[in-house]
Formats: C-alpha cells, structure tokens, sequence
C-alpha cells in the first residue's frame, strides 16, 4: 500500500503543454479511475506514475519520496496489450519474476527453487482464474484470459501501486464484467493502490473508489498546445477504501465477539 | 464464375501445379539435348540426362585418378566448412551486435550509422584486399562471407529488437529485471527465431559470395571446381555440381525452418501480429 502526491506537476513536450498545475494526494488503498477525452494526458501522468515519463515541473511523490524515474517493481502495471511475452507458457510467464529475482545473473532458477517459485506462480494463476491453462502460451489465450494473466503477472511483485492503461478496452462486454469482479476483489484483498486509465465513463464511475476526470480548462484555438489539462472533477465514489473496510470489519467482529463474551456470561 | 483472385486449387491439383515448371524445363532440356547429340554425338553443352548421373556417380564414388580423393565429397566438405563457418561467425556477431545497438541508446548511437555504411560496401569489391590482408588460404573466403552477410543480420536483428513493444520491456523492468536479464529472457529468446530468418535469407549471398572466392583462389571446393572444368566445356560435371548446390541450399533452407517450427512453436514468422 502506498500514497501517491503531486504538487503543481506539469508536464511539457517542447512547446506543447500536456498537463499543467496537477495538485493531487491519493492516500494508500484507494481504486482512483481517470477518464478523459483522447490526448486529455491522462495515458501520460499514467507514464509519469510508471516512471516512463518525468514531470516538467513541480512534484510526483510516491509514499513521500520522488517517483524513481524508471519503471520498477514497486509499481505493477497492466496494458490493454503486448503486457505478456509471447515466448513463454501462461506459468512462465508467472515464474518469471521470481525467477528474475532469484537468479540475477541467468534469470532462471532451478532444483526446488524453480519448484517454489512454481508452486507460487500456480497460486496466483488459480487466483485468476487461469490454473487450467498453465501450459499455454499467450497467443492461444482469449483476449480476457491474458489480461488474467498480464493481472497475475503484475501481482506477482507486490506492488504497491497497480496502474492499469484501459486493460479492459479491447474485451466484450461480458468479458469485461467478469475482470471488473476480478480486479475488485485482488483490490480489497490485496489492499492495492490502483490506478485504471479507462475510455468508458461508465466503468470509471461504476469501478473505483475515486474518479478523477482530466480535461483542458482553456482553449486556445490559434495555439492547441499552449494549454494543458488539470484534473476538472475529483468525485469520490461508492466503494470502499479497503483499508478503511478492514478497520470496520475488524472493529464490528471484535464488538460481536464482545456482545458474544457477555451473552455466554 | 467467381474472379480468379478467389479461386484456389486443391491439394493435389496445387502439387502438380508445383511440379509443373520443373518438369517443363527438364523436357524443354531433354528434347534440346537430343536434337543437339543426334547431329553431333560428342557435342559437349547440353549432355545427355545419362551421360550427367555417370559423370555424377563417378565424382561421388571413384577415387580421382590424380590425387586419390573422392572428389565430390572432398568438394562438398571444403564448401561448406567455410560456408558453416562463415554463416555461424556472422550470426553469432549479428546477434550480439543486433541486440546490444537495438535496445541499448548509446551503443545504438555509436555504431548503429558504422554498421549502416558498412553493409553498403559491395562485398565483392573487398575481395581483392581480404585476400591481399588475409592471405589466399580460408581466411579471406570465411571473410568474405562475414563481411557480406553479417551487416545485414545485425541491422535485421537491431530492426527486430525495436520492433519488440515498450510495453514488455517496461513490464520486465516492473518485475524487477536488470537490463541484462531483460537482455537474456525477455528479448534473446524473442530475437532468436528471427535471427534464423535473417540467416534463411542471408544464405543466398553466403554461397554467391562462397562460390566467387573459391572461383578465384582455392584448391578444392564446388565453386572451385566448377570454374576449374569450365576450361574444357565439362558441362557434364559443371551442371550436376550446380543440381548438387541447389540441393544444398535448398536443405539448409528446410533445416533451418524446420528448427524454427520445432524451438519456438510460439514464434509465427512474424505473420500472425
């Protein structure tokens, strides 16, 4: 779990301004969704939040600290695609971060390392939903499924904030639905920061816990890139910080097992 | 009548449609042959079918009567030794120099433009100063194959590692990788089906370039020896040695696409994306 800030970000491409005067605190634990309009920055403070980009100027704070300025585990992204490799069966693709990790300098493990990190890499299939389809590679997958396992694969770091770049956008409506309860409950399990860059509005307000909508608040006709976006609504939403979840659940068990104390007295 | 763009022959009618140019081009040979031997039984530019598998059999089974060697196979062995060598060096170097200029910036910086100019020198042009440097010996025709070749598959290879999504390498970096891990399991084994491609067509110039050095300084070789018999008109050996090339070739080709079906089921020769 971790907290993101920014302070007066803005981001410029030479004389192009993408996103200007950001002032934003996401405490840990929250499911923030951006939409916005195409070429609104949203895909780009996504970037920023990963490390591909740098803000222009001002702040991006993760967990009071700079944002690193490369991509890095801390941070578990999902793409709508290409987020899986397409040399490696669904359970090495799994396997592959621990095999990293394990292995600095061949990146594979062996004996019962390789047999741990396995077992692992089983559980978080069968936690997606994708234990059957363990020997498979990516291009013999459903388009929902290796989103699953790009999800799995994410996950497989810890991190403790989980970007997702429109990972829904190219799946059929049915398909959708059932990543949407998948993500969810890996969200309110896992205690996650989450951030979901989404093209549909009606996923964005149904999905999080915060919706923050990007867009330009002035426009220069003469000089379309004189002007950049800012956030325009913060709105928070129906679903539960699971943090803030957990507290409640724990205070309302620990005042039954009391009532339950006193009843059996 | 559906237009012809639609129409596709079946399996067997598609066979026979293959076979259709080669059987044609032999019976155009044959008939041409035999107009030529029935007015002159000794001519010697378009031997008899026969007359080809005897001078065939006897390079492939009787010892030559001046040095002792079987001289087809003795051939064969000096061709493609320094054809596999040739081939495996340049591979091996446009694979190293195709991922390091590909995914790294600054080593792209440094000798993505060298490499460029470098594959723009007509190989064949260099010959005089290989064998001038290198000597006569196997060296400058091993040489000749690196240097025609191997730019090409760098340039191939550094193409097919920018081609690989951000995406996946910014996964990788998300899952903790260094970028010699990235390097190793991330674009290595995707790079190296690709590698065999680059090397399927690169074969073609490998024996254009095998062929020429030999025709020019060698002492065995089936470039060699067919420009050696060229002198006394042997077109009874010359064209069962090229028969014999194109079957070379042809096998490496197969092989080398076998081994990419068998080693990366994954990989579709880059048709299916």
């Amino acid at each position: 779990m971790s907290a993101v800030t920014a302070r007066n970000l803005w981001k410029e491409y030479d004389s192009d301004v993408v996103l200007e005067n950001i002032d934003l605190h996401v405490p840990a634990g929250e499911f923030v969704t951006i939409v916005g309009a195409s070429g609104c920055g949203k895909s780009t403070f996504l970037r920023m939040l990963l490390g591909e980009e740098s803000p222009t100027r001002g702040e991006l704070l993760l967990d009071d600290a700079p944002m690193p300025a490369e991509p890095g585990p801390d941070r578990g992204v999902v793409f709508q695609k290409y987020s899986v490799f397409p040399h490696l069966t669904a359970l090495k693709n799994v396997m592959v971060a621990d095999e990293l990790a394990g292995a600095r300098l061949t990146g594979r493990l062996f004996g019962s390392a390789r047999r741990q990190a396995r077992e692992r890499a089983m559980d978080m299939l069968q936690a997606v939903g994708l234990d059957h389809a363990a020997d498979k590679y990516p291009s013999e997958l459903s388009g929902g499924m290796q989103q699953r396992l790009a999800i799995a694969q994410a996950l497989m770091k810890d991190p403790k904030v989980l970007l997702l770049d429109e990972p829904f956008g190219a799946l059929d409506p049915g398909i959708r639905k059932d990543m949407h309860a998948l993500i969810l409950d890996l969200w309110q399990r896992r205690g996650l920061t989450v951030f979901l860059v989404t093209h549909d509005l009606q996923e964005g307000f149904t999905l999080g816990s915060r919706l923050l909508v990007f867009d330009k608040v002035r426009h220069d006709p003469q000089a379309p890139g004189a002007y950049g976006a800012n956030i325009t609504y913060d709105i928070p939403l129906q679903r539960q910080n699971p943090a803030l979840y957990d507290e409640v659940r724990e205070r309302v068990a620990a005042a039954e097992q009391e009532t339950l104390k006193e009843s059996t007295r | 009548m559906k237009r012809i763009i639609n129409q596709t022959p079946n399996r067997p009618t598609g066979l026979a449609l293959g076979l259709l140019p080669f059987v044609l081009v032999l019976l155009v040979y044959m008939v041409a042959s035999a107009a030529r031997l029935a007015e002159n039984p000794n001519d010697p530019l378009l031997p008899s079918l026969s007359a080809m598998a005897e001078s065939f059999q006897r390079l492939a089974t009787e010892p030559s009567r001046r040095t002792g060697d079987l001289v087809l196979w003795v051939d064969t062995a000096a061709s493609l030794t320094r054809l596999g060598l040739g081939v495996l060096i340049s591979m091996a170097m446009g694979l190293m120099v195709g991922i390091l200029t590909g995914l790294i910036p600054y080593v792209r910086r440094a000798f993505s433009p060298f490499v460029a100019v470098l594959s723009m020198i007509p190989p064949l042009a260099m010959l005089p100063i290989l064998f001038i440097a290198f000597g006569v010996g196997e060296l400058a025709k091993v040489m000749l194959i690196i240097f025609g070749i191997a730019p090409f598959i760098m340039r191939d290879v550094q193409q097919r590692v920018e081609e690989l999504p951000t995406e996946q390498l910014v996964k990788a970096q998300t899952l903790g990788a260094s970028t010699w891990q990235i390097m190793l399991r991330v674009v290595l084994p995707q790079v190296f089906p690709r590698l065999l491609d680059a090397t399927r067509l690169a074969l073609g110039s490998a024996w254009l370039f095998l062929i020429a050095s030999e025709a020019i300084a060698a002492t065995e070789g089936l470039g060699y020896r067919i420009f050696l018999v060229r002198r006394y008109l042997d077109m009874e050996t010359i064209l069962p040695y090229v028969a014999w090339i194109t079957l070379l070739a042809f096998t490496a080709d197969i092989l080398l696409r076998l081994i990419t079906r068998y080693c990366f089921p994954w990989y579709g020769g880059g048709r299916s994306r």
